[in-house]
């Protein structure tokens, strides 16, 4: 009757556009602890539009589970919009800092190849640390740290992810759309809703 | 003194300097708010010293406990089709809301509950009655918000109003710091809210899929309608009833639904769920296409999901999309206000009659009358039952009163058996099981429907819950019909224990105090009564009863309630006995 969703795991990255509300974080946060899911990555920040932030939250789950939660979420008051999307809809990023002693990097490592091979630069450079910097998939910042280690990794940190849609027009027009009393039915319309068309094979 | 008829009172002009707290009580006159449920305390002083000689004819009903209050706006609400106004303090006072809040969340009841909070200056100090009541009221309010500053007030409370009402129906909270109650501003006058850009209360009805839904229901052979509180939520019960009398369709009810179609209606055929009728659980797994209108799919109804209307076409109406496919898979959405979407559905529905499909569900309430209702609503002889009772009520009621009930099995008997000839006169806690509930909320159901009677229909146990509430009766004066059926158990868990535990009564054997004193001695009359003999006469005096009257009725302690889905099972595995 239906097209089944897959019913495997996989990363999904839920694009959340909102009105910046003191609380809301908690209202989402919520939404997910309460089914026990675990947020693996979590970004929150003001988008290009004044006013609107942006949230990037990744989960991994099924596509039926993380549709559920879609809505779930667009349904709080101050929440404009939300899209979920696989890591193949999505060109993603996180960025990762390295601490290491100076003296060691500049004797034993040939810093220069590391720093080529791993795409990463040089941001901080004093006599006690040197601070690296790489931008990249998981994968690529897990890799620094194994190439770093032998040199006395001394602090690592990673930012959650950010991701664009490639799919996407932006949300300019939508915002427009969603300030009229009386939007119009294409910005107002449920995404959900419209991607049943397939489902009438009855 | 506030109860004396007054003008409503002029909104102050712009830029006149008033006080947070006068702002708070222009915005819900203005909304036309009739009566608070409250209790005050420290940090709410300034709204309830505004309050002592605010003009207008808004009543402030002073409740026993704030659990009491919420729960008689919830009542108030669910009867008058208003939103509730509950006022509470900080700290204590705001967290006794929290079961009301959950409730009316889960049930889409709109209230606006004002709570008092410390001073700005002292949050996040553990300052005294301080708790982090944004923080623990999130997950049970559709929205929330805490005012610090006395100038937000009036955006606030419009938007806190607007929020409440539309769409699916809930709970808000605003919390409001107690500088921001005494902070005198210059008003700038009051705006209702209509238009939040990032609320989308009322989809665009997409006409594509009531086509998909008629094409549907015209090729159905065996069409069955349940509908729930949607319909009621909506006010679109004159609607729902053109619907079914065009299409002919059979239709079933939820607990949250009862009462938006008359009990005789010749298409009502009755209740479903755990404990509802034989016919409509068992046709949810033969019918061909099922048309859920305003209902959510609680586990309570479905039973076992797998196994639930799996050979059925599934249209779903219902104005929130995070309902649709919830719980169970649609074939054909119809996402809108049912008020809208009915009538376009009738429209384009064949005018039919279903008789011999009707005939079926007859003959299956047929079998239940044998297998349990004739013996639960007219025993001849042993101890009284719950069913004989409400039995009893109907005839003297004629199907005119309010019933509120509280949880358990007295509750299941009050939904089957009450006949009800209105809307909004069933008013029970369905999705969160709130023993407690009715006292409070048969109180708020009579501010909120004056006119009617209402009669609270209690457990031995629940009316326990919140039996301070007795003292809001006294003092305002409320005329409740208190009708409290004592089988000396908490009953719906011990026949749980007798049926799946082995009769393992583990501390469901609860005693009561004498009701009948205790009613008296906060000066409402009672009896009580152990007789069938006496039954009638008993409940003729509770309705004939000037007041609030308690009506204790000793019943059969070890009955059980049938027919039962057993939890885990499917519809219709429902059990007789
Ligand atoms: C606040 C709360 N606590 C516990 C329960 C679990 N519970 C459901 S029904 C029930 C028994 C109710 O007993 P009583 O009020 O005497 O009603 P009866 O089932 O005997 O008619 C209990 C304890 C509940 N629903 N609500
Ligand atoms: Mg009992």
């Amino acid at each position: 009757m239906s097209e089944q969703a897959p019913i495997e795991k996989q990363e999904y990255n839920i694009t959340v556009y909102t009105e910046n509300h003191v609380g809301l974080l908690n209202r989402i946060a919520m939404i997910f602890t309460r089914r026990k899911i675990n947020i693996d990555s979590l970004n929150v920040s003001p988008s290009e539009i004044e006013g609107i932030h942006r949230f990037n939250i990744v989960i991994n789950e099924t596509e039926e589970v993380v549709s559920k939660i879609a809505r779930q979420i667009e349904k709080q008051v101050e929440v404009l919009k939300v899209y979920f999307n696989t890591n193949e809809d999505v060109i993603w990023q996180e960025m990762a800092l390295y601490k290491v002693p100076t003296d060691i990097i500049a004797e034993k490592a040939k810093v220069e190849r590391l720093l080529r091979e791993n795409g990463a630069r040089a941001v901080v450079i004093r006599k006690d640390y040197t601070v690296f910097e790489t931008t990249g998939h998981r994968e690529e910042t897990d890799n620094l740290i194994k190439v770093l280690q032998p040199f006395g990794l001394i602090e690592f940190v990673r930012s959650a992810r950010i991701a664009i849609i490639k799919g996407s027009d932006g949300f300019n027009r939508k915002l427009r759309e969603f300030e009229r009393a009386e939007p119009g039915q294409e910005a107002i319309e449920n995404e959900f809703l419209n991607s049943r068309d397939k489902v009438f094979t009855m | 003194m506030l109860t004396q008829e007054k003008q409503a009172p002029a909104l102050p002009e712009t830029d006149t300097m008033i006080s947070g707290s006068q702002a708070l009580l222009h915005a819900l006159s203005v909304e036309g708010v009739d009566t608070i449920f409250g209790y005050p305390g420290g940090a709410i002083m300034p709204i309830y010293d505004a309050l002592f000689d605010f003009p207008g004819n808004m009543k402030h009903v002073l409740v026993r406990h704030e659990q009491g209050g919420i729960h008689a706006g919830q009542g108030y609400a669910r009867a008058s089709g208003k939103v509730g106004v509950v006022f509470a303090t900080s700290g204590p006072g705001a967290t006794n809301l929290i079961t009301g809040l959950a409730d009316a969340l889960i049930d889409s009841t709109p209230l606006v509950c004002i709570t008092g909070q410390v001073f700005a200056h002292l949050l996040g100090t553990d300052a005294f009655q301080e708790a982090d009541v944004i923080g623990i009221t999130t997950p049970v309010t559709k929205w929330n918000y805490q005012v610090t500053d006395a100038t937000e007030i009036p955006a606030v409370l419009a938007k806190a109003f607007h929020i409440a009402s539309t769409g699916r129906p809930g709970p808000v909270l605003i919390d409001i710091t107690k500088n921001a109650q005494l902070q005198k501003f210059a008003f700038q006058g009051y705006e209702r809210c209509v238009h939040i850009r990032s609320y989308r209360p009322k989809p665009i009805v997409r006409k594509e899929y009531i086509e998909r839904a008629a094409e549907l229901i015209n090729s159905a052979k065996k069409p069955f309608v349940l509908w729930g509180q949607g319909v009621i939520l909506g006010s679109a019960e004159q609607e729902f009833k053109a619907f079914l009398e065009k299409s002919g369709i059979p239709a079933a009810w939820t607990i949250m639904g009862a009462g938006a179609l008359p009990s005789d209606h010749p298409q009502n055929v009755g209740m479903l769920g755990m404990h509802g009728n034989y016919g409509p659980n068992v046709m949810t797994n033969e019918c061909d296409v099922l048309i859920a209108i305003g209902m959510r799919f609680d586990d309570r109804v479905t039973g076992r999901l797998d196994k639930y209307a799996k050979q059925a076409k599934i249209i779903h109406l219902d104005i929130d999309p995070a309902e649709i496919d919830k719980n169970v898979k649609t074939t054909v959405p119809v996402w809108g206000d049912c008020k809208e979407t009915l009538p376009l559905l009738t429209q384009l529905v064949e005018q039919k009659q279903h008789t011999e499909w009707l005939a079926k569900f007859r003959e299956f309430e047929q079998k239940e009358i044998d297998a349990v209702i004739r013996e639960e609503l007219f025993p001849s002889s042993g101890e009284m039952t719950m069913g004989e009772v409400m039995q009893q009520l109907n005839e003297l009621t004629n199907g005119e009163a309010i019933i509120v009930s509280d949880v358990g099995q007295h509750q299941m008997v009050a939904c089957r058996y009450a006949k009800l000839n209105h809307t909004r006169s069933n008013i029970t806690s369905g999705g969160l099981g709130t023993m407690g509930f009715a006292l409070p909320a048969a109180i708020g159901a009579k501010f909120g429907a004056p006119d009617r009677t209402v009669v609270a229909v209690i457990g031995d146990g629940g009316i326990q819950m919140t039996i301070q509430e007795l003292g809001t009766i006294m003092q305002s004066d409320v005329d409740v019909k208190i009708m409290i059926l004592n089988n000396q158990f908490l009953g719906m868990v011990r026949q749980w224990q007798e049926l799946f535990h082995e009769r393992r009564y583990s501390f469901v054997d609860i005693q009561s105090p004498d009701y009948v004193q205790v009613a008296k001695g906060y000066g409402i009359s009672g009896r009580s009564v152990n007789e069938r003999a006496d039954l009638t006469d008993a409940l003729r005096e509770m309705l004939a009863h000037p007041g609030s009257f308690l009506l204790e009725v000793m019943v059969t302690k070890e009955n059980n309630v049938f027919p039962m889905v057993p939890q885990g099972c499917s519809v219709s595995e429902i059990r007789l006995k």
